[in-house]
């Protein structure tokens, strides 16, 4: 599903180079489960970002369900976010002026959904995270847990070929974070591609396989027994 | 590209702040609003001014007689010479694009003695032999019987239309004027038609209801005036100003009267219409100034729309990383940012639009209820639609303009860096 080879990313930081990411090499088959842990500054924030096209690797090659992703124009970025790829952020990310059903339908419509079905199969989404009843409340009115599983309903509504999450448990007390990660793991269970970083070993340990990155390199990568979450609620 | 969707994007984004939007709608709102009154506030000082002329044709020339300067043809100067009769036909062949051609004569005025008598009573006025033209030319309601006709022209009849300030000297309160007679220099006339002066202009609108009007060839014949013309009033056809034809008229006058070609003053005229110009010429710049004015205040209210839309997008930084993580492409939010201006900048001028509509019609409602109505120099002050056209395409091109920067700025952005803003 992902292939990742020799990635490199550097920043410029005023007369600096930051080099952020030194030789990567990295994959992910359908199906898989995979936390990415590591240090602040380790660079699996930046991995995670490239992997979701959000920015671009300056040299390696990235290959996304069999597609190269290199030197994309950004409409043509879009529309592969839009296809393959669901974020679920830390801070949420949802729009605060729009209902949850709406902030769901966001990928739907940029699809070119028609109204009705696009409705539809987010309250479908909605109600698969638990919040059918919330689908008219703004984000405002809702709890951090609520807004993470509005923003992983979100993130599914298009039916992307990977889920990923960047610290999804990073703003939630550690009942909520078991909540949300229980929802994440049923995802996975349905054969959904997942990527989380995390810098909770506790969180890691309920995937598949953890990736450790320190100083932008791989420094261990091995697969794990799954902690179900649903065993500390 | 607008359907329900697009309709409730555009909305929610405007309603997520609506005191802004509100301020910000207000200075297209202000500017156009400012420039539609301006310019019906000129329109109705220009609709007033020609009201108060009194629906004179201005396209007018008076035309008479004074002594040659040059000698010509072993002719001396300071020779006095009249028209006639023959020439009035002459430029009405000769001449194009003339309209009409009236001949006049005229007795008394200016003081003079009595002139006018009726039993017991006389006083002196202005008499004018007119032909029926004249009336179009310079409009005068005629409150009873009518004007001087072709009728009384062919058949010099002796038939008079008076001012109603001639019956307020002549005549008493209840008599009846029409069908009665006056005597004017001993001939008696009978009294056809009661005429009332509209103009306001010249500051003698006294004088102008005590004239006597009666049919030119009558003149001629009563008071012996031969084929003599004393003067003409000219009027061209509106396409064809008569500072441009009347070079002509003069030329072929100068040559029946065996005038020297070059002899500037033995033709006096006065052109109404170049003076009438110097009067447009201000209305022009009246205009020109309204305009100046207003789109300048416009401009102001489209920059504000430029700052306040760079400060949304600014704003919504955040929110443009989301959605294009979600999967929208750069032309999908420049657009929806474009809809947003132009939707906000249409919406705030067309409330301007319609704002100024009621205070239009407010002021003249007020101008027609007024007492004085007559004296105030504003007349039915509006605004023509096609400018309103025509400033309702600026504001949606201004609305897409001030888009089109912040909406640029926002697609710069790499939608990493727009979500990393908190």
């Amino acid at each position: 599903m992902i292939e990742i080879r020799d990635l490199h990313k550097s920043y410029q930081m005023g007369k600096n180079s930051l080099h952020v990411l030194k030789g990567i090499d990295f994959t992910v088959k359908e199906g898989e489960f995979v936390s990415i842990m590591g240090s602040s500054g380790s660079g699996k924030s930046t991995l995670l970002n490239i992997i979701g096209i959000l920015d671009e690797a300056d040299s390696g090659t990235y290959t996304l369900d069999n597609v190269p992703i290199k030197n994309l124009n950004e409409t043509i970025a879009s529309r592969y976010r839009n296809k393959f790829l669901g974020f679920v952020f830390q801070s949420f990310n949802l729009i605060n002026y729009k209902s949850a059903l709406d902030n769901v339908a966001l990928p739907l419509y940029y699809q070119g959904m028609g109204r009705k079905e696009r409705m539809e199969r987010s309250m479908y989404y909605l109600d698969k995270v638990g919040l059918a009843n919330w689908a008219k409340h703004l984000p405002s009115e809702m709890s951090g847990g609520q807004k993470q599983r509005v923003a992983i309903a979100r993130a599914l509504a298009a039916d992307p070929k990977v889920l990923l999450a960047d610290e999804p448990t990073g703003a939630l007390d550690t009942k909520t974070s078991y909540e949300v990660m229980e929802l994440i793991q049923q995802i996975n269970d349905e054969g959904k591609t997942v990527l989380i970083v995390t810098h909770e070993s506790d969180i890691a340990e309920m995937t598949k396989r953890i990736v450790f990155l320190k100083d932008g390199q791989i420094e261990s990568d091995k697969s794990v027994n799954q902690v179900r979450a649903s065993s500390y609620v | 590209m607008f359907n329900r969707d697009n309709w409730s994007e555009i909305i929610a984004a405007l309603s997520a702040n609506p005191f802004r939007t509100l301020i910000t709608a207000f200075g297209v709102f202000w500017g156009i609003f400012i420039l539609i009154i301006l310019l019906s506030a000129s329109q109705g000082l220009q609709n007033g001014i020609k009201r108060q002329m009194g629906g004179l044709s201005t396209n007018t020339m008076f035309m008479w007689a004074n002594s040659t300067s040059k000698p010509y043809q072993g002719l001396p100067q300071g020779r006095s010479f009249n028209y006639k009769n023959g020439d009035v036909e002459a430029i009405k062949e000769r001449i194009d694009g003339l309209l009409y051609v009236s001949p006049r004569n005229q007795l008394g005025g200016f003081g003079g003695n009595n002139n006018v008598v009726r039993g017991t009573k006389t006083g002196a006025y202005d008499v004018y032999g007119d032909y029926p033209e004249f009336i179009l030319q310079q409009p005068m309601d005629i409150v009873k019987g009518r004007f001087v006709n072709y009728g009384d022209i062919h058949s010099n009849r002796k038939v008079a239309v008076i001012g109603e300030g001639v019956i307020r000297e002549l005549y008493l309160s209840e008599e009846e004027v029409l069908g009665s007679y006056i005597k004017v220099q001993g001939v008696n006339f009978m009294v056809v038609g009661v005429y009332k002066s509209i103009s306001n202009l010249g500051g003698n609108a006294e004088e102008a209801q005590k004239q006597i009007f009666v049919p030119f060839t009558t003149f001629q014949q009563a008071f012996n005036y031969g084929d003599i013309v004393g003067w003409m009033a000219i009027t061209a056809k509106e396409d064809r100003p008569i500072t441009d034809l009347k070079q002509g008229i003069f030329d072929l006058l100068k040559q029946r009267h065996s005038i020297n070609p070059d002899d500037e003053r033995a033709i006096g005229y006065f052109d109404l219409y170049q003076e009438f110009k110097k009067i447009n010429g201000l209305f022009s710049i009246l205009t020109a100034v309204s305009y100046f004015v207003g789109i300048f205040i416009l401009v102001s209210g489209i920059i504000g729309i430029v700052n306040i839309m760079l400060i949304i997008v600014k704003e919504r930084t955040q929110e443009i990383g989301i959605r294009r993580a979600l999967g929208a492409t750069p032309w999908t939010i420049i657009k929806q940012i474009l809809s947003e201006s132009v939707v906000l900048s249409l919406i705030s001028g067309m409330a301007g639009i319609i704002f100024a509509s009621l205070v239009l019609s407010l002021i003249n409602w007020g101008l027609e209820q007024a007492p004085n109505a007559n004296e105030i120099p504003i007349v039915n002050p509006s605004v023509n639609l096609g400018v309103v056209a025509v400033a309702l395409i600026i504001l949606v091109f201004a609305g897409l303009l001030a888009g089109l920067i912040p909406a640029i700025t926002a697609v710069k952005v790499k939608p990493i860096d727009a979500l990393r803003v908190e």
